[in-house]
């Protein structure tokens, strides 16, 4: 009966939740669906009073309310992921399949492959590295995949339009002609 | 308690990345190769309701937030060349780990180990962009 909730959900029922976040955010009290300035808060939280980088002087306290969003989304992470954790690998197109099997990544069950997700120099190297560029990135930019892509493009802003044709040129790039031959590294 | 809303969108938002595997990087690869229409679906129908959740937020023009102010829709900043470089340097990074920030949280909520070195990656990152701002062009 609670089937449902191991499962993966349909993008025709996934995606109009995720759409939902923006005015819901908006009704509980005017705010702009968008996790990527927590990182910013964090790091400001870690920066002591009075020195340092300016970007990071402000009072991050009047920012709570996005910090317990993030929290809650590590939270829902833990729900779905762990507590009602699909048995079953991502159910991909063959052309995944095949693609994945031509690169030597092995199709195993979560959402990072195991090369990725272990604990290795090589994997820790990869994902800090790409965390760095998404960082930097997502900053510049004022705002990543939720914050642009999900609200800016819902409420028509122009900015967001070119950060999602931004993002979108970047990611082929990568994924094209970096991401590919990166897993030859590891065997 | 104020917060306790902000809580339960976040959990939601969490539960939702997860269960749509648009925090798998299997999907985002799949994506960026257009072999599947999963996470253009996805992408679509979100904005699609985003879109109608703001008009009917308008219309109602009565209508208030939890805290009983007037909804306001914010803008984003000014600028150009910051959303389209900071866009291109995000995908770079997005292409190869196959993850954005929403799902890196997600992710470090699943106690994946390569998702922590995404954070202090990304951690670093959003520090190296404070302190080279006034240098970069926007």
């Amino acid at each position: 009966m609670l089937d449902w909730l191991y499962a993966p959900w349909p993008w025709y029922v996934t995606g109009p939740l995720i759409g939902l976040m923006v005015p819901l955010m908006l009704w509980i009290g005017n705010r702009s669906f968008g996790i990527s300035s927590n990182l910013r808060h964090m790091c400001a939280m870690a920066q002591p009073k009075g020195i340092g980088v300016d970007f990071f002087q402000y009072n991050w306290r009047e920012h709570n309310w996005s910090l317990v969003f993030a929290l809650g989304t590590v939270l829902g992470g833990l729900l779905a992921g762990v507590v009602f954790a699909n048995p079953d690998p991502v159910d991909l197109s063959v052309a995944a399949l095949t693609m994945f099997s031509n690169w030597n990544v092995p199709i195993a069950g979560g959402f990072l492959p195991p090369v990725l997700f272990d604990l290795t120099w090589l994997s820790v190297f990869v994902m800090f590295t790409g965390g760095v560029l998404v960082g930097f990135g997502t900053r510049y930019a004022s705002g990543c995949t939720s914050g642009h892509a999900i609200t800016g493009l819902s409420t028509l802003q122009r900015q967001s339009l070119l950060a999602v044709l931004g993002i979108f040129a970047g990611g082929l790039f990568s994924a094209h002609f970096i991401t590919p031959h990166l897993f030859s590294l590891f065997w | 308690m104020r917060f306790l809303p902000y809580l339960l969108a976040g959990l939601a938002f969490g539960f939702v990345l997860v269960k749509s595997e648009a925090a798998s990087w299997y999907r985002i690869m799949e994506m960026f190769h257009f072999q599947s229409f999963h996470m253009f679906g996805i992408m679509a129908t979100a904005i699609a309701t985003g879109l109608a959740g703001i008009r009917l937020l308008k219309r109602r023009d009565r209508l208030h937030t939890l805290e009983g102010e007037v909804i306001a829709i914010p803008e984003k900043p000014p600028g150009h060349l910051n959303y389209v470089l900071g866009g291109i340097i995000f995908g770079l990074g997005w292409g190869v780990i196959g993850l954005c920030p929403g799902p890196i949280f997600a992710l470090v909520g699943m106690g994946s180990i390569g998702a922590l070195a995404a954070l202090a990656g990304a951690l670093h990152g959003t520090w190296l962009y404070g302190y080279l701002k006034n240098r970069l062009p926007h």
